[in-house]
């Protein structure tokens, strides 16, 4: 496992969208890198004929019925919106489209 | 639009579709189209922190149809979170699956006889929808948007090609064999102009032999039409900026209609840099053997089997007639057809009527049974109503309902009783001596001045045929 550098805590922090003072990036950089050292001892073991685990429960297929619910009173949805108009979220002007 | 000479296109599409189901994908917020705004909204949709996802049975069985008529393996899949920023997903992730979708490769054959490959067709949830106000209601100069999430975790289902299509028109003949999939499997109502399905456009051009060029995406077409000009005008554009000695640079653009060009929306760089992770919430799909027998054989026809069904019955037929028959596939109205040609209802109006009549309002299609159909067609072939009051017919049925005979009635369609005709001219020849004896002593002419006059006092309901017959057993 390569170490943690603190260029990718920065990118990882601005895909994020988090500003950080240079302390706290140093800061998190030794934080994360303590993580990763830690996941990487997984490493030292021998896993060889061990099946993947998604999910430390062994349910499948947990699915629904598609029948509707009710939903929740528009008032009490747009009285959450910091800005509204027309009944929908307003939100500050977009910089680029979606992915 | 043919490129110069020596260049290809290379083009793989990237279809969404949205399912057809009663609630959205991962809650039971009604998944309906015109609703107003943000009132089929729940916790979950709108991505409030302790909401939990479960998964709609209804989707998974609708993409495990889709991918048995693309002939896919169903497989056990999982759900990733693809994470981003953006507004209309308030939850800043989409789930979608990643790495294993339900269902990986496959094909689809097209009516010109070529094969695309499917890579995968794969379950996701969509976002909400924008509108952007201010400036040129374009996103680059809006100084705000609005955000309605009634759209926000409606089921999806992407279906990637591979890079097979050669042409605008394969693209086109793919995009429209599909939506008829699509329309038959029930996944979709294939409705374009209300979203329910959009198309990603990848279009590279190279010299012919050589490996793929670069490609540029294309993103959210959503009419054929718009389809193949965009496809038309990038590889143009492309092979133009190749010829002039530039290089193509991988990037997502943006469709004009009005302009009629792309333009660039956003250079790949981070672009994939989504952190991809296994949604928690979530288990894994794995779909057993028996679960995929009960989809398979809910299946209805796909439209390469009905077209061969309905091409097989008709000798040598025009083009005009397969073109209308496409109509009828596409749009699921091969029973009225089949049924009426059974009956002896003669290829052209069993065809015509559907692709004309029955397409044209297709909301009143449940108005109008397959045996009204081919009553009124037997009216018409046995020239009980003209072919327009045929149409008329049809029309009034699919508009409020009710049988041919009594609508027909109703509309005055009602044939003369046999010897109410001979008493009309009777009474015409007698009112009009002179020109009876012109038509008598030879002037055809004077024939359709019958008729006129038949037709003036009888609104319309005499065969024109009828009446010279008349004319001629009295001469």
């Amino acid at each position: 496992m390569p170490e943690l550098r603190r260029e990718d805590v920065a990118h990882v922090a601005k895909l994020a969208r988090l500003i950080m003072s240079d302390a706290e990036l140093d800061m998190f950089t030794e934080q994360l890198g303590q993580v990763l050292d830690h996941a990487s001892d997984m490493n030292a073991l021998d896993l060889e004929g061990v099946v993947a685990t998604a999910h430390p429960f062994g349910l499948i297929n947990v699915v629904r019925d598609d029948v509707p619910r009710e939903c929740l009173d528009h008032d009490v949805v747009m009285a959450m919106a910091p800005d509204a108009e027309n009944g929908r979220f307003a939100v500050p002007r977009i910089l680029g489209e979606a992915p | 639009m043919s490129l110069p000479d020596g260049w290809e296109m290379v083009v793989g599409l990237e279809v969404h579709t949205e399912l057809k189901t009663n609630t959205k994908m991962f809650c039971g917020c009604a998944n309906t189209f015109g609703a107003a705004p943000n009132t089929n909204v729940c916790p979950v949709c709108l991505g409030l922190p302790g909401s939990l996802p479960v998964l709609n049975v209804r989707a998974v069985e609708l993409a495990m149809a889709i991918g048995t008529a693309l002939h896919s393996t169903i497989s056990p899949s999982t759900f990733h979170r693809k994470n981003y920023f953006y507004p209309d997903m308030p939850k800043d992730f989409q789930i979608s699956q990643y790495d294993l979708p339900i269902n990986a490769g496959g094909y689809l054959d097209l009516p010109d006889g070529s094969r695309v490959s499917i890579e995968r067709a794969h379950l996701e949830e969509d976002t909400g929808k924008s509108t952007h106000l201010g400036g040129s209601g374009r996103i680059h100069d809006a100084d705000r948007s609005l955000v309605d999430y009634n759209r926000s975790g409606v089921p999806l289902v992407e279906i990637v090609s591979g890079p097979d299509i050669r042409s605008s028109a394969q693209a086109r003949t793919y995009a429209a064999e599909l939506r008829g999939i699509l329309i038959a499997t029930g996944a979709s109502d294939g409705r374009m102009e209300e979203g329910s399905m959009r198309i990603d456009a990848n279009v590279s051009v190279r010299r012919t032999g050589e490996p793929f060029g670069t490609r540029c995406e294309i993103k959210n077409l959503n009419s054929l039409r718009s389809l193949v000009h965009a496809i038309d005008f990038e590889a143009a554009r492309q092979v133009e900026m190749i010829e002039g000695g530039a290089r193509v640079r991988q990037e997502t653009r943006h469709w004009d209609e009005n302009l009629g060009s792309t333009s660039t929306m956003r250079v790949k760089e981070e672009a994939d840099d989504y952190r991809y992770f296994r949604e928690p919430d979530l288990v894994d799909l794995v779909p057993d053997q028996a679960w995929q027998d009960r989809v398979r054989d809910g299946l209805k026809p796909m439209p390469a089997e009905r077209r061969a069904v309905l091409t097989l019955r008709l000798a040598d037929p025009a083009p005009a007639l397969l073109d209308a028959l496409e109509v009828v596939i596409d749009l699921g109205l091969d029973p009225f057809v089949v049924a009426a040609l059974d009956a002896g209802v003669a290829p052209e109006p069993a065809i015509a009527r559907a692709a004309n009549e029955i397409a044209s309002d297709l909301d009143g299609v449940d108005k109008l049974s397959v045996e009204s159909y081919v009553a009124t067609l037997l009216m018409e072939q046995r020239g009980e109503l003209s072919a327009t009051q045929s149409k008329t017919v049809l029309a009034e049925i699919l508009a409020n309902g009710g049988e041919p005979t009594s609508v027909a009635a109703s509309k005055g369609f009602e044939r003369l009783a046999s010897g109410a005709l001979g008493e009309v001219v009777a009474q015409l020849i007698e009112e009009n001596p002179d020109e009876w004896s012109r038509y008598r002593s030879g002037d055809e002419k004077l024939a359709q001045f019958f008729i006129g006059q038949v037709m003036k006092l009888t609104s319309g309901q005499a065969n024109g045929k009828e009446v010279i017959a008349e004319l001629q057993a009295r001469r």
